[in-house]
């Protein structure tokens, strides 16, 4: 009788990278290129429909039960908003706190307490917050007290979605400069998501630039930002501003032009070749492979 | 010339307490709390405000007039009419509140799960809510009441207090599915997921707490609509029994035969019920404006 005509929206697709150890993978990309998705994907907030994710040996992709409460220990977020990404209704010290009791990672409450306290100190908040309410701090104090609560889990690996683009900048540096600070010393992986290339630049070892749900590029931080392959990759660099009015002024543009295509109905072949200056008609054929165009330098390009 | 910044003194504002805060800013939901207020002190203390035993007949003095010895004047059976006033007090009271709590709290903890589990589990409760709702509240009821009948315990009619939280459910259901349903999609809900939370430690930890607003807001609302449908139910001769005194029972019966020659009999019970469902739903009007962090001065 209805006839449900169901759109498909393939948010991410034949996404393949890896994340080694200790290292930050920077992930950039427009808003709405699946970024954030990639992100819930691996924190299993979002199922896979097809692929597989491994972690420390593991296929953690359909994992269930005690395997995956294993994993959801190893693996935390930082959110976007700091916002609402605590609840009003519980104090800080409370957020902070529950991981650790659920887990049993600490004995009692008031050792639980204990640790608290030293969580905000080393995030560089101060222990009397612990009776505070989120709505009593500041947007800064509130990412680093999401900050606490991710690592009150002790992970291994922590998903940074956008977590300093919705501070100020100022705030944004002390955020940033944390992060590495507490990588360093508790050995941990990032994944780091943002739109922000500066920032990006400026904490990943490498870089995932993506379009459309799909990898366009991969490379060391250095040489994607100094020798870039993807035209993609290089209409984004091009984007960014120069610090110096007079330079700015001077310089050639390389605007993108049109809009990115709507994902419901993504183009054939490769899916920039719509506003891809190189583009010929074999663009809208092939669906590009992402290859080794240098070493460890891969690119979704078939004119490279 | 001097141009250092002189400080500008800064008084502290007075936190004022709440209790004051909420008399000055809701002037009528106060009144209405002052009314529950002596509402509830009656019911409470029935046998040392009444100045009459509610259900002492007294032949003599049958239908006499409001006077100095019976403010509200006697029924047909010479009964005071202040006295069952204030003892239906009891009955309204604790009917209301308890059919309320129990209709709210049932339409919370489904309206919750419904938004919490989404998917089949949410299509079905909500096609059965549908059902619930497509009654009016006082036709349904009655349904209730006819299927189950009488089920007297402790002077309470418990099935009386079934049959009026029923129709209460759906509704209370669908206000509180709708904010667990926004509360579902935020950040911190999905960091409660990402750390691997039980369901039962989302629900009551995280979603919970976060929709006892609406809860308690219907909760009050639902306490006038309680007592309205214990009156109506009463009239009709299905809710509270003679003699056990309640306001819609003294509305019928005898009361619809003398009206003419005691219109004591009516006004004044009438008026009570009036003032009772009036007084908690400006209190719970006002509650909800109050309770709203965006409308807070």
């Amino acid at each position: 009788m209805f006839k449900n005509t169901r759109s498909e929206v393939r948010a991410v697709d034949g996404l393949s990278f890896e994340v080694y150890r200790g290292e930050t993978l920077g992930l950039v990309g427009e808003s709405g290129c699946g970024k954030t998705t990639v992100g819930r994907t691996l924190l299993r907030l979002e199922e896979a429909t097809g692929g597989e994710m491994m972690f420390e040996g593991a296929n953690v992709t359909r994992a269930g039960g005690q395997q995956l409460k294993d994993y959801r220990r190893k693996i935390q977020v930082i959110f976007q908003d700091p916002y609402s990404s605590l609840n009003p209704r519980m104090t800080i010290g409370e957020i902070i706190a529950e991981p650790m009791l659920v887990y049993k990672l600490v004995p009692d409450r008031k050792a639980a307490r204990g640790k608290v306290a030293e969580l905000l100190t080393q995030v560089g908040l101060f222990e009397y917050m612990a009776e505070r309410y989120p709505h009593e701090l500041s947007g800064g104090q509130r990412q680093r007290v999401g900050i606490a609560r991710a690592l009150a889990m002790q992970p291994s690996f922590i998903v940074c979605d956008e977590p300093v683009s919705a501070l100020d900048v100022s705030i944004q540096a002390q955020i940033i400069n944390l992060l590495e600070e507490l990588q360093q010393k508790y050995r941990l992986t990032f994944l780091f998501i943002a739109h922000d290339l500066a920032v990006v630049r400026h904490i990943s070892d490498r870089v995932i630039v993506m379009y459309l749900g799909k990898v366009m590029e991969i490379a060391d931080r250095d040489t994607l930002y100094a020798d870039p392959q993807h035209p993609y990759t290089k209409a984004l660099l091009d984007a960014v501003p120069i610090p110096d009015p007079a330079l700015e002024a001077k310089r050639e543009y390389r605007v993108l032009g049109g809009e990115v295509p709507s994902p419901l109905n993504p183009p054939r072949g490769c899916v920039f070749h719509t506003r891809c200056p190189m583009a010929s008609e074999e663009c809208k054929m092939v669906i590009p492979e992402l290859r080794e165009v240098r070493s460890k330098h891969y690119a979704a390009c078939i004119k490279l | 010339m001097s141009t250092a910044a002189t400080a500008i003194p800064y008084k502290v504002p007075k936190r004022r307490h709440p209790a004051v805060l909420f008399m000055t800013q809701q002037p009528l939901g106060a009144a209405g709390l002052v009314v529950i207020l002596v509402m509830a002190v009656c019911a409470a203390f029935a046998p040392w405000v009444a100045p009459y035993d509610p259900l002492a007949v007294d032949y003599g003095g049958m239908l006499s007039r409001p006077s100095p010895e019976h403010w509200l004047g006697t029924d047909s059976f010479g009964r005071d009419v202040a006295s069952r006033i204030i003892y239906g007090a009891r009955t309204a009271l604790a009917i209301g509140f308890i059919a309320s709590f129990l209709g709210c709290t049932a339409g919370a903890v489904i309206g919750v799960a419904s938004a919490y589990f989404g998917g089949k589990t949410d299509l079905i409760i909500q096609g059965l809510m549908d059902v619930l709702l497509s009654f009016p509240i006082i036709v349904l009821a009655i349904t209730v009441v006819a299927v189950l009948g009488n089920y007297v315990v402790l002077g309470i009619d418990v099935n009386l207090i079934i049959a009026i939280s029923v129709p209460m459910l759906p509704r209370v259901e669908r206000v509180v599915r709708a904010s667990a349903l926004a509360i579902r999609e935020m950040p911190y809900i999905d960091a409660a997921r990402a750390a691997g939370y039980s369901h039962t430690r989302i629900i009551f930890r995280h979603i919970v707490p976060n929709v006892v607003a609406p809860y308690l807001i219907l909760l009050t609302a639902f306490v006038a609509q309680a007592i309205l449908a214990e009156a109506s139910l009463s009239f009709l001769g299905l809710g509270v029994t003679e003699p056990t005194p309640s306001w819609g029972l003294m509305l019928s019966g005898a009361a619809a035969d003398f009206y003419q020659q005691a219109p004591w009999m009516i006004v004044f019970p009438g008026i009570a019920i009036s003032l009772g469902v009036f007084a908690f739903n400006l209190y719970g009007d006002s509650l909800r404006d109050w309770l709203d962090p965006k409308i807070k001065l």
